[in-house]
C-alpha cells in the first residue's frame, strides 16, 4: 500500500439517500486498498443507529429530487412527477413513508446495494466509524443506539485522523 | 482461461468492484478472475480499480449487453 494512502468523510447527512454517498465512497476507497475513517457527526449519526432502513427519504424542502413510479408501464415511468407536485404538499401525514418506499423499489429495480448492506460491507472492510461524542450527547443518544464497532472521540480525533491522507471530503 | 468467474450482473455501483474485491481476495497471485457485469459505469471503473490496486487487466469486452473483464491477480 502507497504510503499516504487514507481517505476520511465527516458525513453529517441522516436521511436515507443521504446514506448512500459515504458508504458508496468509503467501501470503494477501501476496497482500491485505502485506509478510510468516517467521522459521523450531527444528523450523520443516524448513519449508525442499528437499522439504517428505518431511515427516510423526504421531498419536503428537496424540489431537485426526481419522482418518478418505479412500477407501472413505461411511458408512466417516464414521468417526472417531482417538478409538479407542490412541494407543500409533502407535508401531509405518510408522504415521507410513500416517498421512502418508491425509493427503494427504484433503488431495488437498479441493482443498487441497501444502505445496511453497504454498511456492513464497509465494516467488514475495515473502514472505521467514528461518532461525534458532543452530538452524541447533544442529541440523547447512549452508546447502546449503535452498530458495535463504532469509535466515539471528538474534532480532535477526527483532526489526528485527517493529518496524513489526501482525500479528505464532507458530506 | 480464467481461474474463477465472478457474475455481477444486474448490480449496479459500487456492488461490481466490491465484489471482485472480495473475489481477488480468495484467490492466488497469478490466477485469473473473470468478471461479467451489466453495468456500464464498470467498464471505467474496473480499468481504475484496477489501476489503483495493481492488478493486471487483461481483457475488456462487450457482448450483447454484458460487459466481460479478465483481470490477473498480482
Amino acid at each position: 500500500m502507497p504510503e499516504n494512502n487514507k481517505m476520511t468523510i465527516i458525513a453529517t447527512k441522516g436521511t436515507y439517500d443521504w446514506g448512500y454517498p459515504p458508504f458508496i465512497l468509503a467501501s470503494t476507497a477501501v476496497a482500491m486498498d485505502k485506509e478510510v475513517s468516517i467521522f459521523f457527526t450531527f444528523y450523520g449519526l443516524n448513519l449508525l443507529l442499528k437499522d439504517p432502513e428505518k431511515l427516510k427519504v423526504t421531498p419536503v424542502g428537496n424540489p431537485a429530487m426526481p419522482m418518478k413510479m418505479p412500477f407501472g408501464p413505461k411511458w408512466l415511468r417516464n414521468i417526472d412527477f417531482g417538478p409538479k407536485i407542490p412541494n407543500v404538499l409533502w407535508n401531509i401525514p405518510f408522504a415521507e413513508s410513500l416517498v421512502t418506499w418508491m425509493m427503494k423499489k427504484t433503488i431495488a429495480n437498479c441493482g443498487v446495494a441497501k444502505l445496511v448492506d453497504l454498511r456492513s460491507m464497509c465494516q467488514e472492510f475495515d473502514v472505521k466509524f467514528i461518532a461525534c461524542q458532543m452530538t452524541v450527547d447533544l442529541f440523547g443518544y447512549s452508546e447502546d443506539d449503535f452498530i458495535d464497532g463504532v469509535e466515539f472521540g471528538g474534532a480532535a480525533t477526527y483532526f489526528d485522523e485527517a493529518s496524513t491522507g489526501n482525500h479528505h471530503l464532507y458530506m | 482461461m480464467a481461474d474463477e468467474t465472478l457474475d455481477a450482473s444486474g448490480l449496479n455501483c459500487p456492488l461490481p468492484i466490491l465484489k471482485t474485491k472480495k473475489a481477488l481476495a480468495q484467490m492466488d497471485a497469478g490466477k485469473v478472475l473473470e468478471v461479467i457485469s451489466t453495468d456500464a459505469g464498470s467498464v471505467k471503473d474496473i480499468e481504475a480499480f484496477c489501476n489503483q490496486t495493481g492488478n493486471k487487466l487483461i481483457s475488456n469486452a462487450e457482448n450483447a449487453g454484458k460487459y466481460l473483464f479478465t483481470i490477473e491477480k498480482v
